[in-house]
This record gives C-alpha cells, sequence and structure tokens, in this order.
C-alpha cells in the first residue's frame, strides 16, 4: 500500500546576484515523483547540495512548493489550508541533521518531550504523574534513563541528544519519520548505534521512513530501497541491493567508485 | 554528567536528577566574578535602602522644611522651634530639609523610573522585536522602518513638547522615557530572532504543529534571555540617567518632591555655600549607576555563548 506519494514535485528559489543584479533561479528540486511503501524504509542518496534537505522539506510542508503535489495516504497536503495541515502534523515527522541545533537548549529533555506528546494527547500534561510516565516511557524506548529527564541538552553527549531528538519525533506517534542525515554529525562508533536503534524502532512501530544520506554505505545497511538523487531529480529507484550491484544511471556508478575501498 | 549515588549503590531507584540550566551556569559564572557581584549586592542594598528605611520611626519627613535648622552639618541633632527633635545623618539643607531622607525619596523616584521604565521598554521591545524577526518579510520591513522613524526624533525635543503640552507628571517621564528605550531592545531581539528562527528547533517545533504563537513564546523569546538581561541591566542605568537629566534640566520630577536628578540639581545651585547639598547625592548616585554597569559587564561575560558550554 503506498502511504506516501510524490508528484512531480517541484521548488526553485530565486537568488538575486547583488541588489541590481539579475534574478537566477536555482532548481533545488526539479520534478520529483516518488511513491514510498507503508512500512519501509527509503534511502535517499545523492551529494551534498542536490536537493535532498529541500526534499525533506518539502515534504514536511516546512517550505510550499513551486508546483507539484504531495499526498499522505490519499489526503493531499499542499492544497489543505494552514490549520488543516498543522492538525495532520503528528502523522510526519523529522529527525534533524545536527542534534545541537535541532534540541531548543533552554527547555529540559522532560518538556521537549511533553511538548511533542501533547501534539497527539493535547491534554497530556494536565496530570504530572501521567506525563511524566509518558515520557519515562518515551525515553526507555530510544534507550535513554528516565532519570535524566530534567536535564538540559548540553548536559548530554551527541549519541544521547540524537536519542532525545529521536524520541521528540516519535513522540507524537508518526507514521512516516524522515531522518535527514541523522548520523552525519555522530562519531563513527556512535553512527551504528543509531543506526540500529532507527532499524529497531522502525520495525517494532512500523514506520515508514525515508532515510537521507550522502554515505552509501550507511544506506545499504538501513534501507530497503534507494533512490538517488543528482541536480533536483531523482536519476535511480530499486531495491537497495539491486542498486548497488547493478547501478544503472552513470550517476549512481559514480557514487560507487566513490566510496572508499580497503584492499587487502 | 555527574551521576546521583543513587545509581552507584545499585538499588534501583527512580530519582530524577536535576538538570543545571544554562541560567544556572551563568550564575555560577557570575558568582566567580567578584566585581560584578559586589555591585550585585549593592545595588540590592540601595534599593533596600531607599524603599524600607523610610519606614523606620524617627526619620525625618524628606519634604518638611525647618526655616530655623538651615545647613546643619552631618551627625547633628538639633530641636526646631515648634519643640521637634531632628536628628541630621547628613546635614540639612537650605530649607531645613533633612538631606539623608531626601536621598532615599529621590532614590525611590529615581530607581522606581528606573525599573518601570525599563519594565515597560523590555515588554514592548522583545514582542515587537520577536513578531517583527519571526514573521519577516514585508511586516518585518515595515516595523522595523517605523522604529528607524522613531529613532529619527530628538529626544529632548520631544520630551520638552510633550511637557508643555501636557502639565509635568511623573507618568509622562515614565511614558518619554519608555517610549523611546523600547527602540533598541526590539532591534536586539529581532537580530537575534532572525537568527534563531532557521535553527532546526523552531522548524522541529513547526513540525509538532505548534502556533507561531507558540513557537514565538516558547522557543524564540527564551533563547534570546542572555542579549535580553545584559541590556536590560544596562537599560535600568541609562533610564536613570535620561531621568536625571530631564530633572536637572527643569523637566523631570518638581519640587517639593525630589529624585536624585533633581537633587543634584539643587545641589548645583548651590555649590558655593553648601557642598554637601550637591556632594552627598552626587556620590550615591554614581556609585548606584556604577553598580549597574558593572552587573551588566559581569552578566555580558556570564551569558556569552562563547564561553558557556557548547
Amino acid at each position: 500500500m503506498t502511504y506516501l506519494e510524490l508528484d512531480n514535485l517541484t521548488k526553485h528559489f530565486e537568488i538575486s546576484d547583488g541588489l541590481f543584479g539579475k534574478k537566477r533561479v536555482v532548481k533545488a528540486v526539479d520534478g520529483v515523483s516518488l511513491s514510498i511503501e507503508k512500512g519501509e524504509i527509503l534511502g535517499l542518496v545523492g551529494e551534498s547540495g542536490c536537493g535532498k534537505s529541500t526534499l525533506s522539506r518539502l515534504i514536511m510542508q516546512l517550505l510550499p512548493p513551486t508546483s507539484g503535489s504531495v499526498v499522505l495516504e490519499d489526503e493531499w497536503l499542499a492544497n489543505l489550508p494552514p490549520a488543516l495541515i498543522r492538525e495532520r502534523r503528528p502523522d510526519f515527522q523529522m529527525i534533524f541533521q545536527d542534534p545541537n541545533a535541532s534540541l531548543n537548549p533552554r527547555m529540559t529533555v522532560y518538556s521537549t518531550l511533553v511538548e511533542s506528546i501533547s501534539a497527539r494527547h493535547p491534554r497530556v500534561s494536565d496530570n504530572a504523574a501521567d506525563a511524566q510516565e509518558a515520557v519515562s516511557e518515551l525515553m526507555r524506548t530510544v534507550g535513554l534513563d528516565p532519570r535524566y529527564m530534567r536535564k538540559y541538552p548540553h548536559e548530554f553527549s551527541g549519541g544521547q541528544r540524537q536519542r532525545i531528538a529521536i524520541a521528540r519525533a516519535l513522540g507524537t506517534e508518526p507514521k512516516l519519520v524522515i531522518a535527514d542525515e541523522p548520523v552525519s554529525a555522530l562519531d563513527v562508533s556512535i553512527q551504528s548505534q543509531i543506526l540500529n536503534l532507527l532499524r529497531k524502532l522502525s520495525r517494532e512501530l512500523e514506520l515508514t521512513m525515508i532515510f537521507i544520506s550522502h554515505d552509501l554505505s550507511v544506506v545499504r545497511y538501513i534501507a530497503d530501497r534507494i533512490a538517488v538523487m543528482d541536480e533536483g531529480k531523482i536519476v535511480e529507484v530499486g531495491e537497495a541491493n539491486a542498486v548497488f550491484n547493478n547501478p544503472q544511471h552513470e550517476y549512481t556508478q559514480t557514487l560507487l567508485k566513490a566510496i572508499p575501498q580497503i584492499r587487502v | 554528567m555527574i551521576s546521583s549515588s543513587a545509581s552507584d549503590s545499585g538499588v534501583p531507584v527512580v530519582e530524577i536528577e536535576k538538570g543545571s540550566s544554562l541560567g544556572k551556569d551563568a550564575w555560577y559564572r557570575l558568582q566567580k566574578n567578584k566585581l560584578a557581584m559586589f555591585s550585585f549586592w549593592f545595588f540590592i542594598a540601595i534599593t533596600l535602602i531607599c524603599f524600607v528605611v523610610p519606614l523606620i520611626p524617627g526619620i525625618p519627613n524628606p519634604n518638611k522644611t525647618y526655616p530655623d535648622l538651615k545647613s546643619m552639618d552631618a551627625f547633628q541633632s538639633a530641636v526646631s522651634k515648634d519643640g521637634e527633635k531632628v536628628f541630621y545623618l547628613l546635614g540639612s539643607d537650605y530649607l531645613g530639609r533633612d538631606i539623608f531622607s531626601r536621598i532615599l525619596s529621590g532614590g525611590r523616584v529615581s530607581l522606581g523610573v528606573g525599573f518601570l521604565a525599563t519594565f515597560v521598554s523590555l515588554t514592548i521591545g522583545v514582542l515587537y522585536g520577536a513578531v517583527a524577526g519571526f514573521i519577516g518579510g514585508r511586516l518585518d520591513t515595515i516595523m522595523m522602518r517605523i522604529v528607524d522613524v522613531l529613532y529619527a526624533l530628538p529626544f529632548m525635543i520631544l520630551v520638552i513638547i510633550l511637557v508643555t503640552i501636557f502639565q509635568n507628571s511623573l507618568w509622562l517621564l515614565f511614558v518619554c522615557i519608555g517610549a523611546v528605550e523600547w527602540l533598541t531592545m526590539s532591534r536586539i531581539v529581532r537580530g537575534q530572532v532572525l537568527s534563531l528562527k532557521n535553527q532546526e528547533f523552531v522548524e522541529a517545533a513547526r513540525s509538532l504543529g505548534l502556533s507561531n504563537w507558540r513557537i514565538i513564546i516558547r522557543h524564540l523569546i527564551p533563547n534570546t534571555v542572555g542579549p535580553v538581561i545584559v541590556y536590560t541591566t544596562l537599560t535600568v542605568p541609562a533610564v536613570m540617567r535620561l531621568e536625571a537629566i530631564l530633572s536637572f534640566l527643569g523637566l523631570g520630577v518638581q519640587p517639593p518632591h525630589a529624585s536624585w536628578g533633581s537633587l543634584i540639581k539643587e545641589g548645583a545651585d548651590r555649590m558655593v555655600s553648601d557642598q554637601a547639598l550637591l556632594i552627598y547625592p552626587s556620590i550615591v548616585f554614581a556609585a548606584t549607576l556604577f553598580a549597574l554597569n558593572f552587573l551588566g559587564d559581569g552578566l555580558r561575560d556570564a551569558l556569552d555563548p562563547k564561553t558557556s558550554k557548547d
């Protein structure tokens, strides 16, 4: 069953060179069509600046598209009035690249997570004990000790912060999670922990996930299907193994060759 | 991270550890700054003395004149011709009023103007700047051009016109000063919000479906607290100085009421015959302004993001 469908999604930015310069159009996302099955992990790869992050923000309705549509379970998001989009937001959440920037430094883990949980259950903060229990459960889900719920983001390590960010994304009980390079700001030793956590959670919670990365080995590890993006366009989509073993498009072949390999 | 003893003992105690907020960290750093801490307690002491000491019985009424007890020296006790016993801690002025209690009464006005006008400018400036910065676009341009226009108005002329149209009143003083001081605050907050609103935690808040208003109140304004606190502590002395300037020019507080500015003016008028009248209010006023400025500097160091964790 298709959960998310993108149809000819386009985002152009107008950039003017200086005060009197000519206006240039940057085609960040240029006619992307994709469909994502319920429960699958789609890896989105491409080099820096190819429009991956813009695409994720278009899906998240954080940016208005220039044209095209985002269809979530037969509902056209692009045509919805803002109030209705806000109602729908708990269904799709995002894990950001840099956990140092994606957590409000003035809020404790507890308030961050309560805010997220109340997106789905607005009355959760009415009862302090219930809220605390809900937060504890959420923290255990991502492998954090609930004892630290009253601490602030700067008191955690990078990996723990990313776990908090994951917990925040899961707090709304989303169906679709977009992970925008969730491990690229982390140490290699921490990367695999976070990847395992994401894979485990997506299986347990039956999440549909778009996993964005420029690191092919990371994507191969986690994704069921892979979409390769270049200059705002999807150039190749296919099963993860097929794309890796038998890349069709020239750009994919170049990308694969760029993976450093250790020859013994 | 410091783990509590409960986790080491192996007993499964669910004890929630308290985090140390950025505010607590800043307070900790401020405590290491001796000059700033001295200024902080000095300022608290001055404020308390101004507001509490006049309640003690035996402190003379600051506005009561004793024509026969003119220009007494400090630490003198005297009996007026009505048989009233008056103790002059810092001597009396040219009308026999107690300088000490006049300084306290002037301090209440000066500090009151300082706090109230700062509070007014803080509220208007923070909300105005946060909205302009967050909404952006055309609204931002219009709102900030209004600020530019208000900036361009010459403050003194504005006050002189207002004072001549309406009568002299303390409230007018609040309004005039508040109307000028919020401009800089709104610019500071707008700049902060502009850099904050593109951070990922604001995008995350939008993804949760929070309204713009909630994002401004819960996510943006709390993160501007550092610069705002610093600027506020520097606004209080600036406002007090403005009030003193106006009173010195005779546009502010009118006799028999006093503020530190009007006391200094009275002293300056009689500088040759009675130096005490000028010296005591000036020392108190200067010391208070110094304390507030040192405190502001100390807070800036304590809240500086570069020296704070991450």
